[in-house]
């Protein structure tokens, strides 16, 4: 094996200014898309549990659509035929004037793709909320957007908080499928930096350590607020939150 | 809506992206066998009393699920050739990435299957005379696997989708086939939404096999 090591690369310009870059992309599409993803993904969740079939239906359509048709094809699809199949005003205005195209397209596909993987944890999250307690609020008179208001939903959210945690590092991951549509987000600028440089172990070593930090700050807020939310005696600490 | 589109394209150059197919289901088969393999080595590791393995396979299997498999298909892409001393092509780099990859998630899917299984059997297991490695081949290993087949079979789909990701290294995959038609002939909307199509309807079956598995494992 004949390679020449050259850490000094990491640190100088404008190789540095290429990585903080990088790293700032992919932090601004990760959390752009799972404010996104939260939001719409708790809506399809509870829509799936509520006794109104064709809410019921469509939140299990959106999950089936999203799920089974691989990130790189929807990306692709939000970028290249999303704007052709719109009406040729809209279309227009998406490839003309619709600002920073790439990001805002890699934040939207990312947003709904994460969407149904959260509605999935929601679900079951609302699933596993006693019986018992769905009954007692029945019988005490309440109606149903009040059990869902007072008994589900507090209780569910809490439930499902260490699996959230697993669909909230998988963002960061999936970020980087925006470089497919060209956005220079930290793989892409490692690759870049190899293109460039041919140091190769650096870059992608620099890039590999960055997402672990990125990882491990997740995983350090994220224990402490799953301990904070935990519902007493209900359930145990899940295990493989990563 | 469809019908200014040429969907000729798509039937023109079938047997071009047949290959690509062919090339996906190889390498998602192949990554799958040596994912699994790799990921019952590594869950025995992490569960082995003796700890410098444990750690071992705790630091593997967090670091290779901390990154993203994009970097990861870089990484091989440029490592082996460096390694091996010369160039072995995209398909090989990419696979050894697949496996190395997948082996982490299936030693987490795996791990868990065999932490589900009660204490007692292994207990009774010991009692009746069986080793540590007898009681884990005869009577752990055979229940906790029938518990995980259906989260191992979401987790096939999870692969094959994955194989899309290839694209980056420019391995000849269907997607890859169909992005390479899609630009020459300039039919992005046709041969992206046929993709699209071509793998809703695999992972949808898919899908519903480990929804059912699921079922027939909860009746038990």
């Amino acid at each position: 094996m004949s390679y020449n090591w050259n850490w000094g690369v990491l640190v100088s310009e404008p190789y540095l200014g290429w990585l903080i870059s990088g790293t700032q992309w992919t932090l601004a599409i990760a959390c752009l898309a799972w404010i996104m993803a939260f939001t719409l993904g708790s809506l399809i969740g509870i829509a799936r549990t509520t006794p109104i079939g064709p809410l019921r239906w469509l939140g299990t359509a959106y999950v089936e659509l999203f799920r089974n048709i691989p990130l790189l094809v929807q990306m692709f699809l939000w970028f290249f035929v999303f704007p052709e199949v719109l009406p040729r005003d809209w279309g227009r205005w998406v490839k003309r004037d619709l600002p920073m195209p790439e990001f805002t397209t890699a934040v939207l596909c990312l947003g709904f793709y994460t969407a149904s993987r959260v509605a999935e944890q929601v679900r079951s999250g609302l699933n596993a909320v006693p019986k018992g307690l769905l009954a007692a609020g029945q019988a005490g008179g309440l109606t149903l957007p009040q059990i869902y208001r007072y008994i589900l939903l507090p209780l569910g959210f809490r439930i499902i908080v260490p699996s959230l945690t697993s669909d909230f590092l998988a963002v960061f991951k999936n970020s980087s499928l925006a470089l497919t549509i060209g956005v220079m987000e930290l793989t892409a600028q490692s690759r870049q930096i190899e293109n460039y440089t041919f140091q190769g172990f650096e870059a992608f070593t620099a890039a590999t350590v960055i997402y672990c930090v990125i990882t491990a700050i997740v995983v350090v807020i994220m224990t402490r607020v799953e301990a904070r939310l935990r519902v007493p005696g209900l359930l145990g600490r899940q295990q493989g939150a990563l | 809506m469809f019908t200014h589109y040429d969907w000729n394209a798509i039937t023109a150059n079938l047997a071009f992206l047949w290959d690509g197919m062919v090339l996906s289901l190889g390498l998602a088969a192949l990554a799958i066998a040596g994912g699994m393999v790799g990921g019952m080595l590594m869950a025995l590791l992490r569960l082995s009393s003796f700890k410098p393995f444990a750690i071992f396979a705790y630091l593997y299997v967090n670091l290779f699920r901390a990154v993203p498999l994009i970097l990861v298909i870089f990484w091989f892409y440029f490592l082996v050739p460096v390694a091996l001393g010369r160039p072995v092509g995209p398909f090989y780099s990419a696979l050894i990435a697949f496996v190395l990859f997948e082996t982490a998630y299936y030693c987490e899917i795996i791990r868990a299957g065999i932490q589900g299984i009660p204490r007692g059997q292994m207990a009774a297991a010991l009692a009746t005379g069986l080793s540590r490695w007898q009681a884990m081949r005869h009577i752990i290993l055979p229940q906790a696997l029938r518990n995980m087949t259906p989260v191992l079979v979401t987790q096939c789909v999870v692969l094959f989708q994955d194989t899309s990701l290839v694209y980056v290294v420019t391995l000849r995959d269907f997607m890859t086939s169909a992005s390479i038609v899609a630009s020459r002939d300039f039919k992005l909307v046709e041969l992206y939404t046929f993709a699209a199509l071509v793998y809703l309807v695999i992972c949808l079956a898919g899908s519903s096999l480990a929804r059912y598995l699921q079922h027939r494992t909860a009746m038990r």
